[in-house]
């Protein structure tokens, strides 16, 4: 590992909060991308069947 | 023959803009946008740790500025993305233009908020304070706020058509953010640097500090492109839902 001197505090806590926040924003997105498209395969299937 | 190439040209772009299409090109460009993203930050991050010196001024902390600028760069990007996309909505009533708005204003808010976060990690140990009334601060976080109170605005709708028409409207308004931020370093004597690599003269910093800032810019800004892609085409299978949701309890309210 590199020698990130005397700031590597707030060196790592910059790039933890910026990974933190960009996972985040990923995992939401396709979480959402997932959650609709179910929704609307269930809503079109119980059209379908007339339920 | 003008009138005619201008058809031709119309159809093409209103055919991109109808939702079914947009739906069929863009699930090409999800695989290649993540793939080209995950090799850029990878890239990025190597030349951030291990190619990049410390620098003469800032010391080691020159490293916050390869995740700082990016985000600083896309709060503004996504914004003029969202200011275009409001434009598209009053003068050209675009079916995609208020799903582009809509899908781009949280990730300007995360952006701009993990741009005044790595700002400030960066400014404690290089001027001695976390956050200073400077222009360029004061007239970022406005933008945050911006964001927030945009995406608060499309809460309050039921209709989204009418709420996209008033969310076009202040954000046409909060542009004027837009120069301010830019300019600010310029028009006021504040803390905050002038910019170094956004120049009409050419970036102002060596190539081992342009390296890594211009890659970690680039992964950025691809994984802002995907994301976006994939919140409006998350919009339109929502409306697409909700529509059958609506119509099924018109059923039920017959039925019964």
């Amino acid at each position: 590992m590199i020698d990130l001197g005397p700031h590597a505090t707030f060196i790592i806590a910059a790039y933890a909060i910026v990974s933190l926040v960009t996972i985040g924003l990923v995992g939401v997105t396709i979480s959402n991308v997932f959650r609709q498209a179910r929704r609307l395969e269930r809503l079109e299937a119980e059209r379908k069947t007339g339920a | 023959m003008t009138d005619q190439s201008e058809t031709i040209s119309s159809n093409w772009f209103s055919q991109l803009a109808h939702p079914g299409m947009f739906m069929r090109w863009s699930a090409y460009l999800i695989w290649p946008l993540g793939l080209l993203s995950i090799v850029l930050f990878a890239v990025g991050l190597w030349f951030a740790f291990f190619h990049s010196p410390a620098d003469y001024q800032m010391g080691e902390t020159v490293r916050i500025m390869y995740v700082h600028v990016p985000n600083a760069w896309l709060s503004q990007f996504c914004y003029g993305l969202m200011a275009v996309s409001a434009v598209g909505t009053l003068v050209w009533r675009h079916p995609m233009a208020d799903v582009s708005m809509k899908a781009a204003a949280p990730l300007g808010a995360a952006f701009t908020a993990m741009a005044l976060v790595t700002g400030s990690l960066w400014g404690r140990p290089t001027w001695g304070t976390f956050w200073e009334w400077d222009g360029r601060m004061t007239s970022t976080l406005i933008l945050f706020l911006i964001y927030l109170g945009l995406i608060a605005l499309w809460r309050t709708f039921e209709d989204q058509l009418r709420a996209a028409k008033v969310v076009a409207v202040l954000t046409l308004v909060g542009a004027v953010n837009i120069p301010i931020i830019k300019f600010s370093v310029d028009w006021w004597n504040t803390l905050h640097q002038p910019s170094t690599f956004f120049r009409a003269d050419g970036p102002k910093a060596p190539a081992s500090i342009i390296t890594p800032l211009l890659t970690m810019t680039l992964a950025f800004t691809v994984l802002f492109l995907l994301l976006h892609l994939l919140r409006m085409r998350t919009e339109v299978t929502k409306r697409k839902a909700d529509r059958l949701e609506h119509l099924k309890i018109a059923r039920q309210q017959k039925g019964a």
